[in-house]
């Protein structure tokens, strides 16, 4: 054997974290925060730079500088947040006539085969039909009212939150509907104490998503006989060739956006608490 | 079936159908559980010991034979289960979980917090009260899950290897804290486990399991005196013969089930 012969007794030493360490590590953290706020404020001053030079047409891509000019009177007027207001309100409305059956349907599917036996292909058939596409007709049943838009918004929301809570009642472990069963569970009982609680997860999931519907399909909604609304704002823009309120309105969607979210959040941690975060 | 009798399976067999293939899980089960009996149940695994437990439970209903049980007391539950795996509800804090049964029977809610708080106690598991599963161990919930049985005060205990997952030194506070509550209580007990020490520290009788298709291999009568206590039992020479005699019925067994497995 001639293997090369290492040293007996060799000793590794494991070193404690150093000070330093440590502390470049919260120094990291503390970067990563200063770049995710910086990331959209270097995206607005490169563009208000390259609007000055003339390097994009301001005339289709305006500029930050001259959307915040139309911004402060539409603010100040009081318009923006009217328009804000009974955007918010359809969809609000629209959210809750959707969802609402989409939760008590999805349950009974999920619960009761016969249900879903009856109602499963119903569902398959239409839920892949675009909801924008059956807006002309829902026009025509509902008239040009505030019906139709909430009605529209509430197709699309009632699709996803009621795949998603039928989804969640089925993936409940048997174990737990063991348990019920053992002891001695009656039929309420077993809804309001396992399917209801153990598809909240999923039925969160589906509103979720059906949130991001409801704001696509307000701008669609806004786009025909509406004389108010975010949506109403855009096309109005389009129309007049205002590039600037077209940007306040954007901005007005992805504020909603956000906000909706973050109560929907809210809720869920006070409805699930739960859910291991 | 005798009046001494609470539990009584005749040729009891149970096939699980699947497209491919038939799986005999038990065949011609015939044992009888005798009131206030702790009966233990040994076996390879996949010898349909939880099976046998599931059709007591009425979670399963078996293909043929009869399976009689004698409810004595029409205000108590006839069964509870300590299920094998992590049964508690994540959605229920673990007071709410251990009143589960109570709930179920419509028991007032000041009555059955107070009942979950003892049992809660018995498990050491007071200061958790209104915490969620999640943010326990796997130990605690597992306690979780037998408290909630014994709360809902059944006339048959059936346990499905309650403590398996349970670290050495907590099995063995618990299976003490388990005789305690059993010699005060005097309920009939079916309790299945794969540890040997276990079945001998708390049965009256042992039932030895074969593999798949799961028959009744041998029936021991444990005849140490209580209270057992794991220290002084186990060095004694009944103990001794009788986990040797366990454990030549059950390898055998062990190994058949190794060789199933092999063949599939």
């Amino acid at each position: 054997m001639n293997a090369v012969e290492e040293k007996p007794n060799r000793i590794i030493k494991r070193e404690e974290i150093s000070e330093g360490a440590s502390k470049s590590l919260q120094r990291r953290a503390f970067l990563f925060q200063i770049l995710s706020f910086l990331s959209p404020l270097l995206l607005l001053l490169l563009w208000e730079i390259l609007a000055r030079l003339n390097a994009i047409d301001v005339r289709l891509f305006s500029s930050p500088s001259r959307i915040f000019a139309a911004l402060v009177p539409l603010v100040s007027s009081g318009e923006l947040l009217y328009h804000t207001l009974v955007s918010a309100w359809r969809i609000l409305l629209g959210f809750i006539v959707g969802a609402v059956p989409g939760v008590l349907l999805g349950l009974s599917m999920g619960l009761f085969p016969p249900v879903k036996a009856l109602l499963q292909p119903l569902v398959a058939v239409t839920f892949p039909i675009p909801k924008l596409a059956v807006m002309p007709l829902i026009l025509i049943i509902f008239g040009l009212g505030e019906s139709s838009k909430v009605f529209t918004i509430a197709i699309g929301v009632f699709y996803l939150v009621l795949i998603n809570t039928m989804a969640g009642v089925l993936n409940i472990d048997t174990i737990y509907m063991d348990v019920a069963r053992s002891f001695g569970a009656s039929r309420v009982q077993f809804y309001t104490t396992v399917a209801l609680p153990g598809a909240l997860p999923m039925i969160f999931a589906g509103l979720k998503l059906g949130m991001g519907t409801a704001l696509l399909l307000i701008v669609a909604a806004e786009l025909s006989a509406a004389r108010a609304g975010v949506g109403w704002m855009i096309w109005r823009a389009y129309d007049m060739f205002d590039i600037e309120k077209m940007f306040c309105a954007l901005i007005v969607l992805a504020f909603l956006g956000y906000i909706f979210s973050y109560v929907l959040d809210f809720v869920e941690k006070v409805v699930i608490p739960w859910k291991n975060r | 079936m005798n009046t001494t009798e609470v539990i009584r399976a005749e040729n009891l067999t149970k096939i699980f159908k699947t497209r491919e293939s038939e799986i005999v899980a038990l065949k011609n089960i015939n044992l009888s559980v005798k009131d206030g009996e702790f009966l233990c149940i040994v076996g390879p695994s996949g010898c349909g010991k939880t099976t046998l437990l599931r059709i007591f439970a009425g979670l399963e209903k078996q293909t043929l034979g009869k399976v009689y049980l004698r409810v004595k007391n029409t205000e108590k539950p006839l069964t509870a289960m300590v299920f094998q795996g992590d049964s508690v509800f994540p959605w229920m804090k673990v007071t709410e979980n251990v009143e589960y049964g109570l709930r179920m029977r419509g028991v007032p809610t000041r009555e059955r917090r107070e009942i979950a708080l003892k049992y809660l106690k018995l498990m050491g598991l007071e200061k958790f009260a209104g915490y969620y599963p999640h943010q326990l161990s796997g130990g605690m919930k597992q306690r979780i899950n037998v408290a909630r049985a014994f709360a809902s005060d059944p006339e048959i205990l059936l346990m499905d290897e309650p403590f398996g997952a349970l670290d050495e030194q907590n099995r063995l506070i618990l299976q003490q804290e388990l005789l305690r509550i059993w010699e005060g209580s005097g309920k009939t007990t079916v309790f299945i486990t794969h540890s040997i020490d276990e079945a001998l520290l708390l049965g009256d009788r042992i039932i030895v399991m074969t593999a798949q298709p799961g028959r009744i291999k041998a029936i021991l009568e444990v005849g140490m005196a209580r209270p057992r206590d794991m220290l002084s039992i186990k060095s004694s020479p009944p103990f001794v013969q009788l986990y040797r005699e366990i454990w030549e019925l059950l390898r055998e067994e062990v190994l058949k089930a190794r060789d199933i497995k092999l063949k599939k």
